[in-house]
C-alpha cells in the first residue's frame, strides 16, 4: 500500500524514474569524476559518494549505501559511487583526509555535503537525504515559539504534522521523512528533537518518538489553539500513512444505508466504524454528541451519524450505537450507552485486545469473574451453617487459659480469606469425628477478629494449625490440609513418641500392633529404637527424632538390659531400628551406625515409603520427592493381583530401581481419569501401564495395550524405553503458570484522563458551549459549571476580603488632596 | 490530639520560662547564675551519659521511652514538670479534647479498634488504653493527663522530672556514633551527653502577632474560660483554628457578638480530610454566622491591624497605616469607617482575643546544631527529613507535634494517633542504625501475597492514620517466590530503605499506601457531591474515600525519582498501579470486589499464576504438566495441599471450575478436550494463555 502511494510524482523536485544505467538496486556503478558529472541530469537528485580507496571502513558504508539505493530509487533519487583514484581528480574528492564524504546533488548542483559517519545505515541514509530535499516541506523547530508560529500562520489555512523523534537518522526520522514525501505538499510537516518541546505539549511518555495531527485548519478564531491529536501507535511510515488517512478522513460522516454496506477509509485501514443512531427529531442534538465522539476517536475509529427513521433495516429499539468491527465475519454490535465516555471506552477497550491479539477465542473476557476456584467454592458455600459450636472459639482473654489448661489443637484463620474457610469445614469434621472421644481440645482462632493473639503466636498467614501441649513447645501441623491427615497427626499424638516400651513382651505387641491397636489404621508402620541402656547419646538422637516425626509415624525405645534378646532375635547389632509394617506383617530391621537426627529422619521416612503403592492424591507428593519416572499402572478399581506380582518381582529384581512403580486405583483417585484423558485424548481400556517422566522432558510412555502385562514383556518394553527406541505418546506442556486474566491498567486510565484533559481543555472550548445548548445531558458541562461557579465564588471572596485595600486606597487620596 | 493546631506534645514549660531569661540580660540573670552556681558546685560534674535522650516527657516522649525500654536501651527522658504530659494540664483551656477516644467499633480487633482510637500510646498493655480511662467521646484533658502519667509509671518508664534542659550544644567527637554528642545542660548545670538526642518538645510558643494594641489583647493562653465574664459584651476573636472557634463556643451564647479576624478563610476538616483544620464540633459559631445572628466571619492580613483604645475602655480597629501618621491621641485617630462608612467593623469591642497556634521553641538549641524553620508554610516547625531526623545534625530527631512538618495540612503527624507510628518508625530506624537490628520483617511464601496485603488494609491503624506518609513495603526475593513484609515505613525515604531497614529490595517491591483520591480533599471542596462514590472495581482509581493503592517498582526508585516524582503523587510513577476501590464500611474483604482485582494485579506484575487449588487439582496439574502453579508447588507439593469437603467439591463441579469425574466418564472418548486446556464449564484452570505482564505491555506499544 505504501509503495503505491509513495511513487507519486511531486511538484518541486523533477524526478526521473526511469533506470539510468548506473542507478542499479543492487550495486552502484562505479565511474570516474569526469563521467560522472556528464550523467547528471538537470532537476535530477543523485546522491554520490567520492571514494578514495577501499578500506574496511569505507566498504561497510558502502554496503549501506548499496541498501539504500533501492528506497531512494523510490523517491526518484539516484546513488552513484565515483573513483578519484583513476587519472584525473574532482574537487569533490578532496584529500585523503576527509575522504569520506558523500554529496547531494540536484542537477549539477551540489546541495549538501554529508560526512559519511552521519551516514551509518539504510536509515539513516534515506532520513538525511530526504530531510536534505524537503527543506521546505519539513521545518525543524527547537522550542515552543517556533511551533506556536507555525500554528498561528496555519489557522484556517492548513493542517499540521508535528513530529518528536529521539535523533536524526533514526528510523523513526526515516518513518517521518518518508511520510512527509508524501503529505508534505498537503500538511505542513514539522519535526524536533527537543524532549523540552514535547514535554511542554503534552504528558506522555517522553522516553518514545510522538507525531501530533494538529487541525489548524477549521480553526477560524486565531485566539482558539488548533486541536491536537496524539497518534498511539508507534511511528513506522506505514502507521504515519495510517494515521494521516483517518486524520484527513471526514470527521463525522451521514449514512443512510444499512450499517452493514457502509464503507469508509477506516474499513479500509482496519479501524471498527461506530454509528451513533438518531432521529430526526432530535437530529441537531445528535449531530452535536455524534461530532463530540467523532474527536474523541478521531484516529481510533470512523464515526457516522444514522438516523433511525430515514432507514429501512430494523435497529433495537433501544440501541443508541452499533459497532462494527472491520474483520469482515465480526458481528455488528448493538449498544445502549448513556454517555460518550462509555462509547470511546467500549471502542477502546476492544481495540486494546485486538492489539494484544492474545485474547481472540475468549469471547467472555471477563476480569470481573472468578477464576480462583478455592475462592468460588468458599464463596457458593457461604450460606451453609457449619456447627461450629463443636470447637471452642478463642478470644484474647481466654486464648491463654485455655491452651494452658488442656491439650489443644488451635485452628488459626481468617474469616475473609477463601483457603483457611475451606479448610475450617475439613477442621470441623474432625471435630464431628472426634466428638465425645478425644482428651484433645480443638479450638479456633479467627485472626480477622482476633488479630493480636495471632501475631503473639507468631501466626502471620493462613490458615495455621499448632498443638499446645503441657510443658511442651507448641507444634505446627504441617501435613495436608484435610479431615483424614488431620486426624491422623491428632491420634497419633495421643501417644508420647517416641513411646516408652518397658519389656520385651510388651515390644513385641508393639511391633505386631496390639499395643496401640486404634493407631494401626492411621500408621501403618511402626518405629522400634533398640539401645542398651548406656548408649545416651544414641538414645537422645533417637528421641529427638522420633519428636520431630511425632504425628506422623509411630516410634517407640526400648533399652532395657533385656533388650540384647530382642537384638538377637531380629539379628541385628546395636543400636538398631526395628520397622514393622502391619499391613505386610512383616518386620525389618535396620542398624544405626554412627547416626544423627537427620539421618534417622530420613531412614525412617523413607522406610514409609512403599514398594508399589496405590497413588492417591495425599500421598502423591511424597513419591514425587524421589525424583525419579513414575511407572503408573491405572486400575478401574482394585489391582489385579497378578500384575502386582509382576511388578513386585521386578522391583525386587531390582529392574525398576530408576523408576516408581505405582498403581492408580480410578474408583478411589476418579481425578485419574483425567490425567488419562490427558495423556491419551479420550479414555483408553484398562488396565493400562504408563511412565511418566515428569522432571526431564515431560515424556509419557504407553506400555503397548495389546501386550499382557507379564514379566518378559515389561522388562523388554522398559530396555526399549531406556534405549530410547520407543516413541512417546505425549510430551507434558512446559509452560509457565502466567496470569490467567490482565488486570485493571489504571496507570493508562490516568494517562488517558490526564492526556484527555490537557488536550480537552482549551481546543473544546467552543464545542464545549454548543454541546450545552444542544443537549443538557452532555457529561461534561458539569465540569464547566463547577470551574464556573468557583470562578464566582473565588471573586466574592476577593471582594470581601478588600476592605482594607480599599481604605487604604482612601487614604493616599485623602493625603494627596490635603 | 488537641485543637486544630493546638500542640498535642507535652509543653516544655521550662523551656518557654527559661527564654525570658536568657533574653534579658542583667541583675536578675547575674543572681541566677550565681544562685545556680554557689548552690550547685556540681555543675563541674562530668557529663552522665545516655544513647538516648529524649527531651519531653508528653505523649511523643513517653511513647519512645516505651519502645526504647522494650529495646532494652540505655535512655533518660528530661522533664521540666513534676510528672508527665503537662501541656495538657493547663490545655486545651476549656478542657476538652476533640480527638476521639471510639470505644464502640462492633469489632474485637485491637489493631482495627486503634483506627478509630485517636488518644491512646501504643503498648503491649491491654490496660493501657485510653478507653479505660474516659467515658467521653471527646474526653477530658486531666483524663489525659492522668493517662500519660499511668503510662510511665506502669511501664516504668525512665523520666526525670523538673528537670529543666536550657541549653543544647554539639560536641565533636570521633567515637561517637554519629561523630558528635549532643551536649544537654539542665537549670542546676548537670550536663548530659546523648549519642541520639530525640526532641519531643511539641509547639510551646504562643504565636503572637506584632501590631499597635496588641498589648490590649488577651491570650488564648490566659483568657477567662468563664461565660459569665463576657456576658453582653462586643467580642473580636483573632485567629481562625480550632483554639478560636473553642474560645468562641464557649461564650457565644452570651455576647452580644463575635467576630472573627483571620488572614485566611476557615478549613473545614470535614472538606479538607486534615484533623487538624476546624472540627464540626468547634463550629457552631459558623451557623449562627451563615443565619444571619450576628456573628460573623472576616480575612484580612493581621500585621496591618491596629487597635485603639478609647476612653471609656473600648477596642476600635483601624489600619497599622493610619498609626504610623504620628502620635495622636486616641481620639484623633482615624478610624476606616471615617471614610467608608460601612466598614465591617465599625463597632467598638469590648475584648479582643488572640488564639493564632503555637509553635517550636528554638532557643534552647545552640547554633551548631543548626536546627532551622520550615518553609513559610510550616515556620512554626523545625525542618526534618522525611525520617524525621533533622536536616542540620545527624542523630537529632524530632518527634510529635514538633515534627508535623512532614505532613502539615495532610495527615495525622502532629497528632497522637499519627506520631505514636512515626515515633515506632524512628525507633525502628535507630535500631537499625546503631544496633544492625533489621527493620522487623516476616516472610512468606509468594501465594500469601494478597492475603497478607488484604490483611493490613483491613486492620492496619498506622496506615489508616498516618495514609500517605507512612506505608507497607513488600520486598520480593529472588524469583519472586518468597516475599518480605515491613510495615509502616516513612515512604518518602523509599530511596533508602535499604541503609534504613537493613533489608534487601533487588527484586522489585509493592509499596501499600491509604490515599485519598486526588482533587477530592481540600477548603473549598464540595465534598457532597453526588457522584462522589465510586462502587466499581474497574473505576476503582476514581476513588474518592481513604482507599489502598499498592505501586509496583521494579526497582528500587533513587532519590531524584522520589524527590522530582509527579505533582500530586505521593511517590514516583511506578510500573503498574492497583487501586482497591473505596469501601462504604472500609471492609475491603468482598472476594470478587477487592481480592480478585488485587490478585490479577499481582498475578500481572509477577508474572505468574497466584490462584488457589485444591489438592485434586494440583495433583492433575503434577501428572499432567511438567511445571506446577506457585499454590500447588508451595503447599501441595510440600504435602500441605488443600484436601477440601465434599461440599465444596460439589460447588466446585457446579461452577465449572473444578473437574468433574461423571462429566469426563460420559464424554469417554468422544471428546477431544484436554483436561488442562479447557474445563467444562469453560474457564481455563491451566496456565492460561499467555498475558503479558504490565512491563512487557509497555515496551510494546
Amino acid at each position: 500500500m505504501m509503495s503505491s502511494s509513495f511513487s507519486v510524482f511531486r511538484a518541486g523536485i523533477s524526478f526521473v524514474m526511469m533506470c539510468i544505467f548506473y542507478t542499479s538496486a543492487v550495486d552502484s556503478p562505479e565511474l570516474s569524476p569526469q563521467k560522472f558529472f556528464s550523467t547528471l541530469q538537470p532537476g535530477k537528485a543523485t546522491l554520490v559518494y567520492f571514494c578514495q580507496a577501499e578500506s574496511p571502513r569505507t566498504s561497510m558504508f558502502l554496503e549501506e549505501l548499496n541498501e539504500a539505493a533501492k528506497p531512494l530509487q523510490d523517491y526518484g533519487i539516484s546513488v552513484a559511487k565515483v573513483n578519484c583514484v583513476t587519472e584525473e581528480t574532482s574537487r569533490y574528492c578532496g584529500s585523503e583526509k576527509d575522504m569520506m564524504k558523500a554529496y547531494l546533488f540536484r542537477g549539477n548542483i551540489a546541495l549538501r555535503e554529508f560526512p559519511t559517519d552521519t551516514l551509518f545505515d539504510v536509515d539513516a541514509i534515506v532520513a538525511h537525504v530526504l530531510f536534505a530535499l524537503l527543506f521546505n516541506e519539513v521545518k525543524y523547530i527547537t522550542t515552543l515559539g517556533d511551533l506556536q508560529n507555525i500554528e498561528n500562520a496555519l489557522k484556517g489555512k492548513g493542517n499540521i504534522a508535528f513530529a518528536y523523534v529521539r535523533a536524526i537518522g533514526t528510523p523513526e526520522h526515516r518513518a517521518v521523512m518518508e511520510a512527509a514525501f508524501v503529505y508534505g505538499t498537503t500538511h505542513q510537516f514539522v519535526l524536533t528533537t527537543e524532549i523540552a518541546l514535547l514535554e511542554s505539549i503534552g504528558p506522555e511518555d517522553i522516553e518514545y518518538p510522538h507525531l501530533y495531527f494538529f487541525h489548524c485548519k477549521p480553526v477560524l478564531d486565531l485566539t482558539q489553539p488548533c486541536r491536537r491529536i496524539l497518534m498511539k501507535q508507534s511511528l513506522t511510515t506505514l502507521n504515519i500513512h495510517q494515521f494521516i488517512k483517518t486524520m484527513e478522513a471526514p470527521l463525522l460522516t451521514e449514512v443512510t444505508e444499512d450499517p452493514r454496506q457502509v464503507s469508509t477509509v477506516h474499513v479500509q485501514l482496519g479501524l471498527p466504524l461506530v454509528f451513533i443512531v438518531g432521529q430526526q427529531a432530535t437530529y441537531e442534538a445528535d449531530r452535536t454528541t455524534a461530532e463530540w465522539v467523532a474527536w474523541r476517536l478521531l484516529g481510533k475509529a470512523g464515526v457516522l451519524l444514522l438516523l433511525r427513521d430515514s432507514l429501512e433495516v430494523d435497529i433495537p429499539e433501544d440501541t443508541n450505537v452499533i459497532v462494527r468491527r472491520a474483520e469482515e465475519e465480526a458481528q455488528m454490535e448493538f449498544l445502549a450507552l448513556n454517555h460518550i465516555d462509555l462509547i470511546v471506552f467500549h471502542v477502546e477497550s476492544t481495540m486494546y485486545i485486538e492489539e494484544m491479539g492474545k485474547y481472540e477465542d475468549m469471547e467472555d473476557l471477563n476480569i470481573g469473574i472468578q477464576d480462583d476456584e478455592v475462592e468460588e467454592t468458599v464463596y457458593r458455600d457461604r450460606k451453609r451453617q457449619l456447627p461450629l459450636e463443636l470447637t471452642v472459639e478463642l478470644t484474647e482473654e481466654t486464648f491463654h487459659a485455655t491452651v494452658t489448661a488442656s491439650d489443644s489443637i488451635v485452628l488459626f484463620y481468617a474469616g475473609w480469606q477463601a483457603v483457611s474457610m475451606a479448610f475450617l469445614q475439613s477442621y470441623i469434621d474432625v471435630a464431628i469425628k472426634l466428638k465425645g472421644t478425644s482428651t484433645m481440645l480443638l479450638a479456633r482462632v479467627n485472626c480477622a477478629d482476633w488479630s493480636h493473639v495471632c501475631t503473639k503466636q507468631n501466626v502471620t498467614e493462613f490458615p495455621v494449625v499448632k498443638m499446645y501441649k503441657e510443658g511442651q513447645n507448641p507444634v505446627s501441623y504441617t501435613g495436608m490440609l484435610g479431615t483424614e491427615d488431620l486426624l491422623k497427626f491428632i491420634q497419633l499424638n495421643r501417644i508420647s513418641c517416641p513411646v516408652n516400651i518397658t519389656s520385651v513382651q510388651e515390644a513385641e505387641e508393639y511391633l505386631h500392633g496390639e499395643l496401640y491397636k486404634d493407631l494401626i489404621s492411621y500408621s501403618s508402620m511402626s518405629v522400634l529404637g533398640l539401645f542398651s541402656p548406656t548408649m545416651t547419646r544414641a538414645k537422645e538422637e533417637f528421641t529427638e527424632a522420633g519428636s520431630y516425626l511425632k504425628g506422623y509415624v509411630t516410634t517407640g525405645i526400648y533399652s532395657e538390659e533385656d533388650v540384647l534378646r530382642l537384638s538377637s532375635k531380629y539379628t541385628v547389632p546395636l543400636p538398631a531400628l526395628l520397622l514393622a509394617r502391619h499391613k505386610e506383617g512383616k518386620i525389618e530391621s535396620i542398624p544405626l551406625v554412627n547416626v544423627h537426627v537427620q539421618d534417622i529422619v530420613q531412614i525412617i521416612t523413607n522406610a514409609s515409603l512403599e514398594t508399589f503403592p496405590e497413588i492417591t492424591v495425599e500421598n502423591l507428593p511424597i513419591y514425587l520427592r524421589l525424583q525419579k519416572p513414575l511407572l503408573i499402572l491405572f486400575s478401574d478399581g482394585g489391582i489385579d493381583l497378578q500384575h502386582e506380582k509382576t511388578i513386585l518381582m521386578l522391583a525386587k529384581k531390582k529392574y525398576l530401581d530408576s523408576l516408581t512403580p505405582c498403581w492408580l486405583n480410578l474408583k478411589k483417585t476418579p481425578v485419574g481419569r483425567g490425567v488419562l484423558q490427558a495423556y491419551f485424548g479420550t479414555l483408553p481400556p484398562l488396565p493400562l501401564l504408563v511412565v511418566v517422566n515428569l522432571h526431564s522432558g515431560g515424556h509419557v510412555f504407553a506400555f503397548p495395550s495389546d501386550q499382557a502385562i507379564t514379566e518378559q514383556n515389561l522388562l523388554l518394553w522398559l530396555k526399549k524405553l531406556e534405549a530410547g527406541l520407543e516413541s512417546h505418546i505425549k510430551v507434558l506442556p512446559a509452560k509457565e503458570w502466567k496470569p490467567p486474566l490482565p488486570a485493571y491498567d489504571f496507570l493508562s486510565m490516568m494517562d488517558a484522563a490526564a492526556s484527555e484533559h490537557l488536550t480537552r481543555k482549551d481546543p473544546e472550548c467552543i464545542k464545549e458551549t454548543d454541546v450545552q445548548e444542544g443537549d443538557k445531558e452532555q457529561p461534561d458541562d458539569k465540569s464547566a459549571i463547577t470551574e464556573e461557579s468557583t470562578g464566582t465564588l473565588k471573586m466574592k471572596h476577593s471582594s470581601r476580603s478588600s476592605w482594607f485595600e480599599e481604605a487604604k486606597k482612601l487614604l493616599r487620596h485623602d493625603n494627596k488632596e490635603l | 490530639m488537641v485543637r486544630g493546631l493546638t500542640p498535642v506534645v507535652c509543653r516544655r514549660m521550662g523551656l518557654s520560662a527559661a527564654a525570658p531569661l536568657w533574653g534579658a540580660p542583667g541583675l536578675l540573670l547575674t543572681i541566677a547564675l550565681l544562685l545556680a552556681l554557689s548552690l550547685h558546685p556540681a555543675q563541674t560534674w562530668a557529663p552522665v551519659h545516655r544513647d538516648y535522650c529524649v527531651l519531653g516527657a508528653g505523649p511523643a516522649g513517653l511513647q519512645m521511652a516505651y519502645f526504647l525500654q522494650r529495646a532494652g536501651r540505655d535512655y533518660m527522658v528530661f522533664e521540666r514538670a513534676p510528672g508527665p504530659g503537662s501541656f495538657f494540664m493547663r490545655y486545651p483551656r476549656h478542657r476538652k479534647l476533640i480527638s476521639i477516644n471510639k470505644r464502640y467499633t462492633g469489632k474485637t480487633n485491637a489493631e482495627f479498634n486503634l483506627r478509630h482510637d485517636w488518644n491512646s500510646l501504643l503498648s503491649h498493655d491491654p490496660r493501657l488504653l485510653f478507653r479505660h480511662y474516659s467515658d467521653a467521646y471527646y474526653p477530658d484533658a486531666s483524663d489525659m493527663v492522668r493517662y500519660l502519667s499511668d503510662f510511665a509509671e506502669r511501664l516504668g518508664l525512665h523520666v526525670l522530672y523538673n528537670t529543666t534542659i536550657a541549653h543544647v550544644t554539639l560536641n565533636k567527637d570521633r567515637r561517637a556514633w554519629n561523630g558528635h554528642y549532643f551536649i544537654l545542660t539542665d537549670h542546676r548545670g548537670q550536663a548530659y551527653q546523648c549519642s541520639v538526642l530525640l526532641v519531643a518538645t511539641g509547639l510551646p510558643v504562643p504565636n503572637q502577632v506584632d501590631f499597635p494594641g496588641s498589648e490590649y489583647v488577651d491570650g488564648y493562653e490566659s483568657v477567662s474560660v468563664d461565660p459569665k465574664d463576657f456576658v453582653g459584651q462586643n467580642v473580636l476573636i483573632l485567629g481562625r483554628g480550632n483554639s478560636a472557634f473553642e474560645t468562641a463556643e464557649n461564650i457565644f451564647s452570651v455576647t452580644n457578638f463575635i467576630h472573627m479576624l483571620s488572614r485566611s478563610r476557615v478549613r473545614l476538616s470535614w472538606a479538607t480530610h486534615y484533623v487538624g483544620d476546624l472540627r464540626a464540633i468547634n463550629n457552631g459559631l459558623l451557623d449562627t454566622y451563615q443565619l444571619k445572628s450576628l456573628d460573623g466571619l472576616l480575612e484580612s492580613d493581621l500585621t496591618d491591624l491596629a487597635i485603639v483604645k478609647d476612653h471609656q475602655g473600648k477596642f476600635h480597629i483601624t489600619l497599622k497605616l493610619f498609626m504610623e501618621a504620628g502620635n495622636q491621641s486616641s481620639d484623633a485617630i482615624p478610624l476606616p469607617q471615617d471614610d467608608n462608612d460601612n466598614f465591617a467593623m465599625r463597632v467598638a469591642y469590648d475584648r479582643v482575643i488572640r488564639c493564632l497556634g503555637w509553635k517550636f521553641d528554638f532557643s534552647i538549641f545552640s547554633k551548631s546544631l543548626r536546627l532551622s524553620s520550615g518553609s513559610e508554610l510550616s515556620k512554626k516547625y523545625p525542618l526534618v527529613r522525611a525520617s524525621y531526623e533533622s536536616k542540620g545534625s545527624r542523630g537529632l530527631f524530632i518527634l510529635g507535634t514538633a515534627s508535623h512538618s512532614v505532613d502539615y495540612r495532610k495527615s495525622a503527624g502532629g497528632f497522637i494517633h499519627g506520631f505514636r507510628y512515626t515515633v515506632r518508625a524512628v525507633h525502628r530506624l535507630l535500631e537499625q542504625r546503631h544496633h544492625g537490628v533489621a527493620w522487623p520483617s516476616t516472610e512468606h511464601p509468594i501465594t500469601h501475597l494478597a492475603s497478607a496485603i488484604i490483611r493490613r488494609i483491613n486492620e492496619a491503624s498506622g496506615l489508616y492514620q498516618m495514609f500517605s506518609v507512612l506505608a507497607d513495603v513488600v520486598l520480593l526475593k529472588e524469583n519472586a517466590t518468597i516475599f518480605e513484609y515491613l510495615e509502616e515505613f516513612p515512604m518518602q525515604m523509599l530511596a533508602q530503605l535499604e541503609t534504613i531497614t537493613g533489608r534487601r529490595a533487588r527484586h522489585g517491591l509493592f509499596v501499600i499506601n491509604m490515599e485519598y483520591g486526588r482533587n477530592y480533599s481540600g477548603p473549598d471542596k464540595d465534598v457532597f457531591f453526588s457522584d462522589r462514590s465510586v462502587g466499581h472495581m474497574e473505576d476503582a482509581w476514581l476513588s474518592n474515600f481513604l482507599h489502598p493503592v499498592i505501586y509496583y517498582y521494579r526497582h528500587l526508585p533513587t532519590e531524584q525519582e522520589v524527590r522530582f516524582r509527579p505533582a500530586g503523587w505521593p511517590l514516583p510513577r511506578p510500573s503498574a498501579l492497583h487501586h482497591v476501590v473505596e469501601d462504604f464500611l472500609t471492609d475491603w474483604t468482598a472476594p470478587v470486589g477487592h481480592i480478585l482485582p488485587l490478585r490479577r494485579f499481582l498475578e500481572n506484575c509477577l508474572d505468574t499464576d497466584l490462584r488457589g487449588f485444591y489438592a485434586e487439582s494440583c495433583f492433575l496439574f503434577a501428572l499432567t504438566h511438567q511445571k506446577l502453579p506457585p499454590f500447588c508447588q508451595q503447599g501441595y507439593l510440600r504435602t500441605q495441599g488443600l484436601v477440601g469437603t465434599e461440599s465444596l467439591r460439589q460447588h466446585g463441579v457446579e461452577s465449572g471450575l473444578l473437574w468433574d469425574s461423571a462429566i469426563m466418564g460420559q464424554r469417554q472418548g468422544a471428546s477431544e478436550q484436554q483436561p488442562g486446556n479447557h474445563r467444562p464449564g469453560g474457564h481455563p484452570l491451566a496456565p492460561g494463555p499467555p498475558v503479558s505482564p504490565f512491563n512487557s505491555n509497555k515496551e510494546e506499544l
